[in-house]
């Protein structure tokens, strides 16, 4: 017994603690929602159809995310030229703007009195009209894009600088070039790539509501959101989320049965020159993808930032206080996702040779939250605590946890592949030299998993920094975030100051990603 | 400077609590999340209050009208609630059904409301009716009725709320409904080619609408009056329809669990009196349910006359939202 | 033969020069500090890294401004010289076709090159049932196929021990024999130099010397290699 203590350690402990209370976030908040429910309940056809959209905008969505993002992320492994890491940084920003903001910039793009509806009408033809299905699967592949897009990049980082002079040597090029240096990394990360943005858009409401035209557009969180609202039938709403999760066990399951899930490498640019595409044919249609997706990416972006900066002079003083309330609460969140992370990034390396069932199950429930609703999440926590204390006192602290439980997976997915190699390269030498607990991993393993957690907290902090999320629910006594102002001015008729608000998150999000992600790699090498 | 961050974060997680208002009593007032922000009526109404009351009013806000029901619901008698201020007519009957709201014990009478107001547990504050926005500078034909809109040329477009997630779009689901009746499924498939799209809320809509995206929104008759007092512009107007207008009339309640009943009563007939009503015109964009003595600014002429103003009782309009609902979602399924 | 014409690298702050010619079937170790530019060099002949000045000729041909693809070298790595998706034939069968579309006569050449690095029947393997020293067998083997005037090293036995290491470079030296190749390599090890260079160049302070005799070399070392070498063996 003594001996087994001794293996697992403190650590260990912790992350299983860790994924204890991740479960009961996730599902333990959806068992609470389910009891409080009263009388039977069943779904009806209108559940159904909402199922079946779900399923098929999110599958052509994540299809669509994927299969651009192969040539894109190819063009810009192979290419080098100026500000790129710029372009780089700035494609992940569709991923962290808030759903609104994301949504307006889209349409000033897209939209019927959008720019390329004004040149459509300018030469002749009728306005762009993207509301439906279309619309949708656009919003979500703008969102999603850039994030795969990444996942491929770090991918196809991890292989070896040799391979790519080996093939330039032996002179393997074009497709025997993607068979043996592409397609092995490609294997391995699509699935959960694939995956993983489908489950994004499973979870989808806001973006698949307003841009799909309409009730044929609803998806099991819109039907969640009124089971809750509209119904108040609780037992309605924790049966769709099952549901939901369902949805996303399968999904899951699926991508670990054709490959490893994908993982993120450390966040480190270190971009192994390649010989491949060296062709006037290859340079032009490399040329091409990377403009285009730039475009149809950093275009709306930027009228994001346009119709901000517009709004900036406009913005009331209560601004900075919610500023600041928001980038603590950012701060905290991706502290915590940073520290759960990695005591469960820890556990799930440790159980790996032993006992791989545990491992996977630690993993699995270190995902579980990207298939959760917030709003079950949301109000179950509410049913928790309320009885014993009073909510809006815990709105902040609410709001940063439950942000850092749904950051996880992806921060879990960047640090797990580098905790895995810490561990693999100095775990018996820290062992034997006694190097255990607190002391251990500051010495062993922080070093080498820096820059991948200097990456992963990076991306909490941004998402907890534009998103609403539980605060909604959990009225706030103590003043609105940034987002939750937004929302009031745009409430408040007041869109350009909203925009300018929006401008300010999207700055916000930005600079706090970049400061982590360069925190990490900061003298990583010393 | 991980170690510093985490100490701020502590700091701002869990404050002392608030100091000062220690030893007077707090009323507790939920409300929903636009009367409670900078521009809303809630700053200067907590003003206004404590400075007759000896108290400490504290607003809790959430989402809207229906997050405060499903609020009072989730937390039942246990709620802190003394008074809810922000419910409307739609959701009353089902906020009576929870027991949790008490009688207001009050004659109400000269009110300026287009109805005769009976409910004996909520009282009105203010009221507004339903009505699709424009741009006058860019539409010069005008729908005067929903056939009229239905009949519009294909390219016409409108934005509308979800029902499902907003109080407008559940507004003119009922609108149409006390406008047709039987008929509304026939109305719904005449609107349908022209809904551009449904949004979550009503900020999505009407921040679509100023972008250009579509030539009506759903909004209030007193959308344009915001547009001529705060911006100097008077390009935006509402389209009168023939069938009448939805009416939108917003409540509030006290609970029977409140613990300072006396202070309860005291709030909401300070809700009746002048200081609270002239606030409501220019801080919520409604109409006040008592004309200040200084009368309404400009932009709030009332456009449509008494006898078209459309309302189902809170009864009728509880029985009557699912299969509005599923005619909608059939009408704008197919 | 192998001739450095006024070869210059120049990235970011570190420079190279070299100017010297290595005569066919000549086995050349390269020595030096770390960092000092002894992959750089091999990089640089392998068309891996572009050159600031100089023209780079095998056999009289000018190699310069070609693909790495087409330049008449092959290169071991220290690690990942080989794929590991690909089994031991298909890794070596790439040194033939790059498609690895093999006829059957290839495959029997295959089979020959694997017997000549004492790895025969292991056609079926995968690179990570091999031990290090078999996975550097198997990139020779391709080497060997390749047959290409130049054979280059990088430290590809660094990681080995030192019975492993030593019957590697024997048969190393027994492969370039073969067909006359001429050999560069990088090492750190002076015995290594011994026991298979004819010549050394040595590679310091931004500077690849010409080549001299590894005897002589040894024998009467100038100061840098000197201080490099430390204690003389």
């Amino acid at each position: 017994m003594a001996a087994r203590a001794q293996q697992i350690g403190p650590s260990g402990f912790a992350g299983f603690g860790v994924a204890l209370l991740l479960a009961a976030l996730s599902l333990g908040t959806l068992a609470v929602v389910g009891l409080n429910a009263e009388g039977l309940f069943s779904l009806g056809p209108a559940d159904w159809a909402a199922l079946r959209f779900t399923v098929s905008q999110a599958v052509v969505s994540a299809i669509l995310s994927v299969g651009l993002a192969i040539p894109l992320a190819r063009a810009l492994a192979r290419r080098r030229f100026v500000g790129r890491r710029l372009l780089v940084l700035l494609l992940g920003a569709p991923f962290i703007l808030p759903v609104v903001v994301a949504i307006l910039g889209l349409l000033a793009v897209y939209g019927r009195s959008g720019i390329l509806s004004d040149v459509l009408v300018g030469i002749g033809y009728r306005p762009l009209e993207i509301y439906g299905f279309d619309g949708v699967v656009l919003a979500h592949v703008f969102f999603n894009l850039p994030l795969v897009t990444r996942l491929l990049l770090q991918g196809w980082q991890a292989v070896p600088a040799e391979q790519f002079r080996l093939a330039a040597q032996l002179g393997i090029d074009g497709h025997n070039f993607t068979r043996h240096l592409e397609w092995p990394i490609l294997r391995a990360v699509l699935p959960g790539a694939f995956v993983t943005v489908f489950l994004l858009c499973v979870t989808s409401f806001a973006v698949a509501l307003t841009l799909g035209g309409g009730p044929r557009a609803t998806t099991l969180e819109l039907a969640i959101y009124q089971a809750f609202r509209f119904d108040f039938d609780l037992g309605r709403a924790a049966l769709l989320a099952v549901m939901q999760f369902a949805l996303c066990a399968v999904a899951a399951v699926l991508a670990w049965k054709t490959g490893r899930t994908s993982e993120f490498s450390p966040g480190i640019e270190r971009l192994a020159e390649r010989w491949d595409g060296r062709s006037w044919f290859a340079s032009i249609g490399d040329g091409i993808m990377i403009v285009m997706v730039a475009l149809f990416l950093l275009v709306p972006t930027v009228m994001v930032i346009v119709n901000g900066l517009h709004g900036l002079a406009t913005l009331p003083a209560s601004i900075i206080p919610a500023a600041m309330r928001s980038i603590l609460v950012a701060l905290g969140s991706a502290l915590l996702t940073l520290w759960l992370a990695v005591m469960l990034a820890l556990a799930i390396a440790r159980q790996e040779p032993q006992n791989p069932r545990v491992s996977g199950l630690l993993e699995g429930v270190g995902y579980l939250s990207i298939a959760a609703s917030p709003m079950v999440i949301g109000t179950g926590l509410f049913l928790l605590l309320f009885p014993h204390i009073d909510p809006a006192r815990l709105a902040l602290p609410i709001t940063a946890l439950v942000n850092a439980a749904m950051s996880l997976p992806f921060a879990l997915r960047a640090l797990l592949p580098a905790v895995r190699q810490a561990r693999q390269d100095y775990g018996a030498l820290a062992d034997s030299l006694g190097m255990t607990g607190l002391s251990g991993f500051r010495l062993a393993i922080w070093p080498r998993i820096r820059p991948a957690a200097g990456f992963a907290t990076g991306l909490a902090a941004a998402l907890s920094m534009g998103d609403l999320g539980v605060i909604a629910l959990f009225a706030d006594a103590d003043g609105p975030t940034l987002p939750l102002l937004m929302y009031r001015l745009m409430g408040a008729y007041q869109m350009q100051a909203a925009a300018g608000a929006g401008l300010l998150l999207l700055v916000l999000s930005l600079g706090l990603f970049w400061v982590f992600d360069r925190e990490g790699r900061h003298d990583a090498g010393a | 400077m991980f170690r510093n961050a985490l100490l701020g974060a502590a700091l701002i997680f869990f404050p002392g609590g608030a100091a000062g208002a220690e030893d007077l009593p707090v009323l507790n007032v939920y409300t929903y999340d636009s009367f409670v922000s900078e521009w809303g009526p809630g700053p200067r109404v907590e003003q206004a209050f404590e400075a007759q009351c000896k108290c400490d009013l504290q607003f809790t806000a959430l989402g809207d009208g229906a997050a405060l029901l499903a609020r009072i619901q989730l937390e039942g008698e246990r709620t802190k609630a003394d008074v809810v201020l922000g419910l409307d007519t739609n959701l009353t009957a089902r906020a009576a059904e929870t027991g949790l709201f008490a009688s207001h014990d009050r004659v109400v009478a000269g009110l300026d409301l287009p109805i005769e107001w009976t409910d004996t547990r909520f009282l009105p504050f203010d009221w507004g009716y339903f009505a699709f926005v424009y741009d006058r500078t860019k539409l010069s034909d005008v729908p005067r009725s929903f056939t009229e809109l239905a009949a519009m040329p294909e390219d016409f477009k409108i934005i509308i709320e979800d029902p499902r997630s907003s109080t407008p779009g559940l507004g003119l689901l009922m609108w149409v409904k006390a406008a047709y009746g039987d008929r509304a499924p026939e109305i719904w498939a005449g609107l349908a080619p022209h809904i551009l799209t449904v949004t979550k809320g009503w900020s999505e809509a009407y921040g679509l609408f100023l972008k250009g995206e579509a030539d009506m929104v759903l909004s209030y008759t007193t959308s344009p009056a915001y547009h001529i007092i705060a911006e100097q512009d008077d390009s935006k107007a509402a389209a009168i329809f023939d069938e009448g207008h939805y009416l939108q009339i917003e409540v509030a309640g006290r609970l029977v669990t409140s613990k300072q009943p006396k202070l309860a009563a005291e709030f909401l007939d300070f809700m009746l009196s002048d200081a609270f009503q002239s606030i409501i015109p220019t801080g919520n964009w409604m109409y006040p349910v008592l004309t200040p003595k200084s009368g309404l600014p400009e932009g709030f002429e009332n456009p449509v006359p008494a006898e078209k103003a459309l309302l189902m009782s809170p009864k009728q309009a509880v029985d009557m939202r699912k299969d509005a609902l599923d005619e909608w979602l059939h009408a704008l399924s197919k | 033969m192998l001739e450095l014409d006024h070869l210059l690298i120049r990235q970011d702050d570190f420079s190279l020069a070299a100017d010297w010619q290595l005569a066919q079937g000549q086995k050349l170790a390269i020595l030096g500090p770390s960092g000092g530019g002894k992959t750089t060099l091999l990089s640089a002949i392998a068309g891996f890294v572009a050159l600031s000045q100089g023209r780079i000729r095998v056999d009289g041909i000018d190699i310069t401004d070609l693909p790495p693809a087409r330049r008449p070298v092959s290169i071991l790595f220290q690690e990942h010289n080989l794929f590991a998706h690909l089994d031991v034939a298909q890794n070596v069968g790439l040194g033939l076709r790059p498609n690895l579309r093999l006829s059957r006569a290839e495959h029997d050449r295959i089979a020959e090159a694997l017997t000549e690095v004492g790895l025969t029947g292991f056609q079926s393997r995968r690179p990570a049932s091999l031990s290090g020293g078999q996975r550097q067998r198997v990139a020779l083997a391709r080497a060997l196929l390749r047959n290409k005037p130049v054979l280059m090293l990088d430290e590809p036995f660094a990681a080995l021990g030192p019975a492993l290491k030593a019957e590697m470079l024997d048969l190393v030296k027994r492969i370039v024999g073969l067909n006359e190749t001429t050999l560069l390599m990088v090492t750190h090890d002076p015995g290594d130099a011994r026991r298979i260079a004819d010549q050394i160049s040595f590679v310091a302070d931004g500077n690849a010397a010409a080549p001299e005799p590894t005897e002589a070399l040894f024998n009467a070392p100038p100061p840098a290699l000197a201080a490099y070498l430390g204690n003389p063996t």
